[in-house]
Order: C-alpha cells, then sequence, then structure tokens
C-alpha cells in the first residue's frame, strides 16, 4: 500500500496546475465560455501539444500509458480551474471507448487524430427516457446488407454540437433495458438523417440533443462485437465518472478555501464574519467533507489501478459523497459568501452550477447509493 | 499508489492472524463475543499476552520497547485485532501517559514508570476533567502547592474512567495562579491513588454501569519528583498527549468489526423475522455508514503515512476524532434499530459469565445493544467534545 504519486505524476500535475495558476484565470475562462464555440480551438491544440489528450491512452496507440492516477491528478486541476475545454467528452468518454474497442484502422482513422488534437468526437450515453440508466437503449440499429440503419433520440451528447464523430450506442437485439444487444458505432456527425440541437449546458459546457431518422452505417462503423458493446460502455462511464469525481475534489477544495478567505476579510457588526463559531464550524465541516471525498477517491482510484472487481463499487461510493457531501460544501460555500455568492461575476457561483451539473452527470447521489448496495457483496 | 499489500506486509498480517488465532484465550474471547463486561485480571492478562510477544506498545519508538512498526503494520494489527473481536487496550497507560513521560519525563521517570506501564503491572487513569471544568480545561482547579520535597495537592478530578480499578493517576494541576494566561501555571503531575488523602467515588452512567467517577485530593502529600517536565508547561505536555489521544479515538479497526457484524446479523432470519437488510431504507443507512467508514479508513492511512514521515500527528487528528466518533454513533444506532423492541429490556444481569440461555431474552447480545448505544453517547464528548475539535480546527487549521 503506497499513497506517494512518483515524480513524472508530479511533474504532469505540477504542469496542469501552473497552466491554470498562468494562463487560465477565472476572467480568461468566463471570456473562453462566452465565445460561439465555447472553448478554445487554440488551447485545445496547446493541450495536445502539452501531451494531456495523450495522457491516458497506450504507448503503442501514440499515447502517454498514464491510468486512472494520471487521470485524477489532472481532473483535479481542470476542476480548479473551471477548464469548459473538452476534454471529458473527447479523451475520457469517447477516447475512453476507441481504445478499448477500435480496431486498428478504426484508431488510426479517429484515435490519431483524437490525440493530436485534430478531431473532435463525442459518445451519446443517453436517452430522454432512460434517466441514469446506461442500458436503457431504445435507439435501434437495423440490419441492412453488411450495414446497419439507425434510429433513435439521444440527449445530453457533451461536446455533441462540435463532433465530428459521433459514438452512439445502439440497439442490434434485446429488450429496452437489456445490458445484451447493444452495439457501439462510430458515425460521422454530417450523416445523413442525423439531426442536431446543441446548446450550452447550466455549467458553460457545450452539448446536443440529437435525433437519427435512418442513418446509414456501413460495416466499419461498428466499434468491438455485435451486440457486446455494454461492458466496454460501462467502462468507460465508470472511469468518466471517477473523472468527474476528482474535478469536483478540485472544486471542493477550491470552495472551501476561498470561502474561508473571504469570511476572514468580509467585516460585518465592526469583525470578520469567520471570528462567527456559527460559521466557523461550518467550514471545518467543509473542510471534513473535502478530507473524506480525497480519501474515497484516493482508494476508488487505487483500487482501479490493482484492475479489482470491486471498481464499480467504489466509484458509486464517492460518487454518492460527492452528491451528497460535496454539494453541501459548494452550497455552503453560496450562504457564507452571502450576496457576493450570488452574483455571476464572482467564481464561486460557477464552482457551483458545476457542482451542480457534476452530481447530475452519469448518476445523482440516490442512483449510486443503490447501486453500491446491489454490488455489495 | 497502490492499495496492493506487499509480500512482506501480507506475511506480517498473516503472523498476527496466526497469533490471535492461537494466543487469545478462548475464555476472554467468549465473553467479549456475548458482551460481557471484562474485569480488571481479564484485561490485565490480555494486554500482558501481548506485550510477551512485544505487541503492546505499538506506537511506541522501539527503545522504549515499542514495535517499530511502519503505519501499515500498525494499520493491519488493528484490524486483526479488531477482527478477532480481542479486548481493547486501556489507553490511560500506555498511548497516553506512556508517550508523555518518554517525551518529556526525566531519565529516572521512564526507567521507573514505562517498563509498568509495557507489562501492565500499573494500572494508569487520567485527571484532566474537574467539576468546574469540562470543555474550558483550562480553568481546572486543583492545587498543588510545593512545599520544600512535595506537593501538597488539593482538589478533585471527575469521569476519571477506571479510576476505581487503577494503581496511579496523571493529573493536570495548578502550580501557580500568579500568570498572564490561564495556560500557564499548569502541571503535569503523577500520583499515586493509595497516596493518604485520596479517595473515589462511583459516577453511575446513563446505561446503569459503573464506568467513571469522581477523585478527590484532600492534602496528598506528592514528591517533587513526581513531576512531570518543568512546572508550569503541563498544558503543552496535555496537548501533545490529547492528539494521541484522539488518533486512538477514530476507532476504525473496531468500527469495521462493528459494521460487518451488523450485516451478517441484518442479513440473517432472526425470531423469523425476514431479513432486515432486505429493507431499503435499512440497507441505505448501512450503506452510508459504511461509505463514511471507508473513507475515514483512508483519512486515517493518509495521516499515518504523513505521521511516518516525521510529522507529529497535528490538528489534522481532531478530523479523526469527529468522524470516528460520528461513525461509531451511527453504528450504534443501527445495532439498536436492528434489534427493534429487543433493545427495550433492561436486564444487565444477562451480562455475567455463564448466563443460562434458556433464560435470556433476545438473541444473542440483541437486549445490550441499546446499553452500548447509551454507553457511546460519551464519544462526541468526551477527549475534548465535537465542538471543541471544530474550535481547534478553525483555529489551527483554518486559522480563523
Amino acid at each position: 500500500m503506497d499513497f506517494s504519486i512518483s515524480e513524472e505524476q508530479s511533474m504532469l500535475a505540477d504542469s496542469v496546475s501552473k497552466f491554470m495558476e498562468n494562463d487560465y484565470d477565472f476572467e480568461r475562462r468566463q471570456e473562453i465560455a462566452e465565445t460561439d464555440d465555447g472553448y478554445s480551438k487554440e488551447l485545445w491544440h496547446t493541450f495536445a501539444e502539452l501531451g494531456w489528450t495523450a495522457v491516458p491512452f497506450a504507448e503503442d496507440d501514440g499515447g502517454l500509458g498514464g491510468g486512472p492516477v494520471e487521470l485524477m491528478l489532472m481532473m483535479e486541476q481542470f476542476g480548479r480551474g473551471l477548464v469548459v475545454e473538452p476534454y471529458l467528452a473527447n479523451v475520457v468518454l469517447a477516447g475512453g471507448i476507441l481504445r478499448r474497442s477500435a480496431n486498428a484502422g478504426q484508431k488510426s482513422q479517429w484515435l490519431t487524430p483524437l490525440i493530436e488534437g485534430n478531431l473532435q468526437a463525442a459518445l451519446a450515453f443517453a436517452e430522454p427516457q432512460g434517466r441514469f440508466n446506461i442500458a436503457d437503449i431504445k435507439t435501434t440499429a437495423q440490419r441492412d446488407g453488411k450495414g446497419f440503419i439507425l434510429s433513435g433520440n439521444k440527449i445530453l451528447i457533451l461536446n455533441g454540437g462540435g463532433a465530428e464523430i459521433l459514438i452512439i450506442p445502439a440497439r442490434t437485439s434485446g429488450e429496452q433495458t437489456d445490458e445484451d444487444g447493444i452495439t457501439l458505432f462510430a458515425i460521422a456527425a454530417d450523416s445523413a438523417g442525423i439531426k442536431r440541437q446543441a446548446y450550452a449546458t447550466v455549467d458553460a459546457q457545450q452539448a446536443a440533443d440529437m435525433t437519427l431518422s435512418n442513418v446509414k452505417a456501413d460495416a466499419t462503423a461498428v466499434l468491438g462485437e455485435i451486440g457486446q458493446g455494454f461492458s466496454t460502455l460501462q467502462d468507460v462511464v465508470d472511469e468518466a465518472t471517477l473523472a468527474v469525481c476528482a474535478e469536483a475534489v478540485g472544486i471542493m477544495r477550491t470552495m472551501h478555501d476561498k470561502t474561508v478567505e473571504y469570511s476572514k476579510i468580509r467585516v460585518q457588526f465592526g469583525v470578520p464574519i469567520g471570528s462567527f463559531q456559527a460559521l466557523q464550524h461550518r467550514m471545518v465541516e467543509t473542510l471534513m467533507a473535502c478530507e473524506q471525498s480525497r480519501s474515497l477517491l484516493m482508494w476508488a482510484v487505487m483500487l482501479d489501478t490493482a484492475d479489482n472487481a470491486d471498481t464499480q463499487r467504489a466509484v458509486s461510493a464517492i460518487k454518492y459523497q460527492i452528491g451528497t457531501a460535496g454539494i453541501n460544501v459548494a452550497r455552503e460555500a453560496v450562504q457564507i459568501h452571502g450576496g457576493m455568492g450570488m452574483t455571476w461575476e464572482l467564481d464561486i457561483a460557477h464552482y457551483f452550477k458545476r457542482m451542480t451539473a457534476i452530481d447530475l452527470l452519469f448518476g445523482n447521489a440516490d442512483y449510486h447509493l443503490d447501486r453500491y448496495i446491489r454490488l455489495s457483496p | 499508489m497502490n492499495v496492493n499489500l506487499t509480500e512482506d506486509e501480507i506475511a506480517f498480517r498473516d503472523e498476527v492472524r496466526k497469533f490471535f488465532a492461537e494466543k487469545y484465550p478462548a475464555d476472554l474471547r467468549k465473553k467479549q463475543d456475548e458482551g460481557i463486561t471484562l474485569r480488571r485480571e481479564d484485561t490485565i492478562r490480555w494486554q500482558k499476552l501481548l506485550y510477551e510477544r512485544g505487541w503492546f506498545a505499538v506506537n511506541w519508538p522501539e527503545e522504549y520497547g515499542g514495535t517499530g512498526w511502519t503505519p501499515i503494520q500498525k494499520y493491519l494489527f488493528a484490524n486483526e485485532m479488531a477482527a478477532a473481536n480481542a479486548p481493547v487496550i486501556v489507553p490511560f497507560g500506555v498511548a497516553m501517559v506512556g508517550p508523555v513521560i518518554y517525551t518529556f519525563g526525566s531519565e529516572e521517570q521512564k526507567q521507573r514508570f514505562l517498563p509498568d506501564i509495557l507489562a501492565s503491572n500499573v494500572w494508569w487513569c487520567q485527571g484532566y476533567s474537574e467539576p468546574g471544568s469540562g470543555s474550558d480545561l483550562a480553568s481546572l482547579k486543583m492545587k498543588a502547592d510545593r512545599e520544600g520535597d512535595h506537593y501538597v495537592v488539593n482538589g478533585t478530578k471527575t469521569w476519571t474512567t477506571l479510576g476505581h480499578v487503577a494503581d496511579w493517576i496523571f493529573c493536570l494541576v495548578r502550580t501557580s495562579s500568579d500568570v498572564a494566561r490561564r495556560q500557564e501555571g499548569i502541571s503535569f503531575l503523577l500520583i499515586d491513588m493509595s497516596t493518604p488523602g485520596v479517595s473515589v467515588k462511583p459516577i453511575i452512567t446513563i446505561e446503569g454501569d459503573h464506568e467513571v467517577n469522581e477523585v478527590h485530593f484532600d492534602n496528598v502529600s506528592v514528591p517533587v519528583e513526581n513531576l512531570v517536565g518543568e512546572e508550569g508547561k503541563g498544558w503543552t505536555y496535555g496537548k501533545v498527549l490529547l492528539q494521541h489521544e484522539r488518533t486512538n479515538t477514530a476507532g476504525v479497526a473496531r468500527s469495521k468489526y462493528r459494521l460487518n457484524s451488523l450485516k451478517k446479523k441484518a442479513a440473517q432470519s432472526i425470531h423469523d423475522a425476514a431479513p432486515l437488510m432486505r429493507d431499503q431504507n435499512f440497507a441505505r443507512k448501512v450503506a452510508m455508514v459504511e461509505i463514511e467508514l471507508k473513507a475515514l479508513e483512508y483519512t486515517d492511512l493518509r495521516t499515518l503515512a504523513a505521521v511516518a514521515t516525521g510529522k507529529a500527528p497535528g490538528p489534522e487528528s481532531s478530523i479523526l476524532k469527529i468522524k470516528g466518533t460520528e461513525v461509531q454513533q451511527s453504528i450504534d444506532a443501527l445495532f439498536v434499530e436492528a434489534a427493534g423492541y429487543y433493545a427495550l429490556p433492561y436486564v444487565p444481569e444477562q451480562y455475567v459469565i455463564d448466563f443460562p440461555d434458556e433464560e435470556r431474552i433476545g438473541y444473542g447480545a440483541e437486549t445490550k445493544s441499546s446499553l452500548r448505544y447509551f454507553n457511546n453517547r460519551k464519544a462526541t464528548i468526551y477527549a475534548g467534545s465535537n465542538e471543541i475539535q471544530k474550535n481547534i480546527i478553525a483555529k489551527h487549521v483554518l486559522g480563523l
């Protein structure tokens, strides 16, 4: 058992941390978020040049061979910086499917340019009726000669508006919520029959809903085995869940620190509000929530490194923690900032909105508590 | 970062497991498993077995007879000891006064007191709180006036756990009241309980047991060589002790054992009822505690790892105290909930050795669940109440 990180890991964390400090302050972030794209294409290329988009991929695929620890360290810093660039959508979600399921030809077609920062991709993991159940898929893929014809609806496709390639789980057999019978397709976003409605989300991320009407996919669009896509989809969504939990841990700590600092300078009744015991004890609670969440995150990440079967359960444990204790940290930060915490001008409000989104993404606290119980031995 | 044990750590864990399987006496195991209160001689017998194996003073430096274990070894040892449901080590000697003596005491004091603490020859108790000084410990009034080669001690200590079976007491006493800060003028004094003028009065607590006491000191003569360190520095020494006490009070391993016992019990059909774990509301409460406990386990490990790099347990240990006791109390409450109506009969006489099974009310120690729950409400009050811990964190960690 070892809690320390390697020198390489420490260097990676430092490089992301320094970038956030020097090149990605809150004002810059807001300027970027308000552009038409909603993120900076220029910075996305910088991310690629710095090697960040290559981190979780195998060296044979042109990646750096990083694992969950590297991902955790980066996402935590992205959380501190409130990064709007589509790292989760491209690298963790779409990239996660491609590195697990794509064959050599598909990798050179899609994964290589993705790693180089030259291809925008997205994973359509949600449907309108499915709520948080990723196996609830009504979108159908029917045989059409050697290819398939896809029809159905997908929602909240992160990076879905700007994506050039869409990874679409569709049902080739089975009932609506069966895990069997789900096939993963990679389809060009400009294919005939695809209609996308793009929007910004409350936390300044970019997403899209999509209708598929008789969209043709040839055999080379299939990623992995026909009908066997669920376990890959689940692994990728679990990895993404862990990634947003790491992001949340970074956000929570930032909100806590900023709140403590604010309470030292905000004077009411002639004294700093941080001198009030009623507020002190609440800030101690938020500190403890930060520490307990970091501990669970480390547990889940280390289990993942060991490729342990308990990983899914650990992911649900940390996601539950973020959705309860983590959300409380965010709410307390706004409350203790008072009216200022309510303003668009202050970063606290935007951290709060990102935490709200993270709680819902990939299943909220209730969903993950019940999943944790279901997975308990 | 990785969560796997090394081969050496696995070998160590197996060695400890073997020790508990072979050396933990069957009669003590039976008492523990049936919820029977241990007698003084039971505890001493068990502690001596650990001492003989060299595993009693887990946290002491090797030069004083400690183990020299890594944090992971300590963690594994605590887990195995809890998993065997072995008796809790009485902390007042080995975990509290011992570290103060080897850190601040004279060579003569080390030689005089440490070997008897190690061998459990002398039973210690703690004299901190007073009737008028609880959370505001620095207001303590018990006086020690220097007269030649001894102090004359007058005053009262309270909440003295197991004071009625103890041989010695370590006390915070006021040696000077002419000070700028109340924390000055306090000294750390070791007192033989058999000294004339020391009297012990029982306090019966909420669950009906005699565990704590009031200890009165009436012109008690204490030799000056029983002063630890410098006169007036007792508050500093006492704080170091409290930080050790707080890491110990997290009780992660014990809580893991108890939560597992609860889950096993709730998975069975008892009294022909459906297993409680099938009730989703109950299952959720169990899961919530289990997740909090897992987080605490890793917070504890992270603290241990930091201590191993040479840092003393700092104010962060207050987090362990707060979260540890909250988890304990949540588990206590779930045991009561699991027992249902069987938590209500007040039948403490059932928890003596050889109580006939046919006369027992409830399954196993069900009727003890409420007594444990009542008794352990103390956990968030003792060792500096959890509110005091929050004050400490606010001041020393957050800088408020």
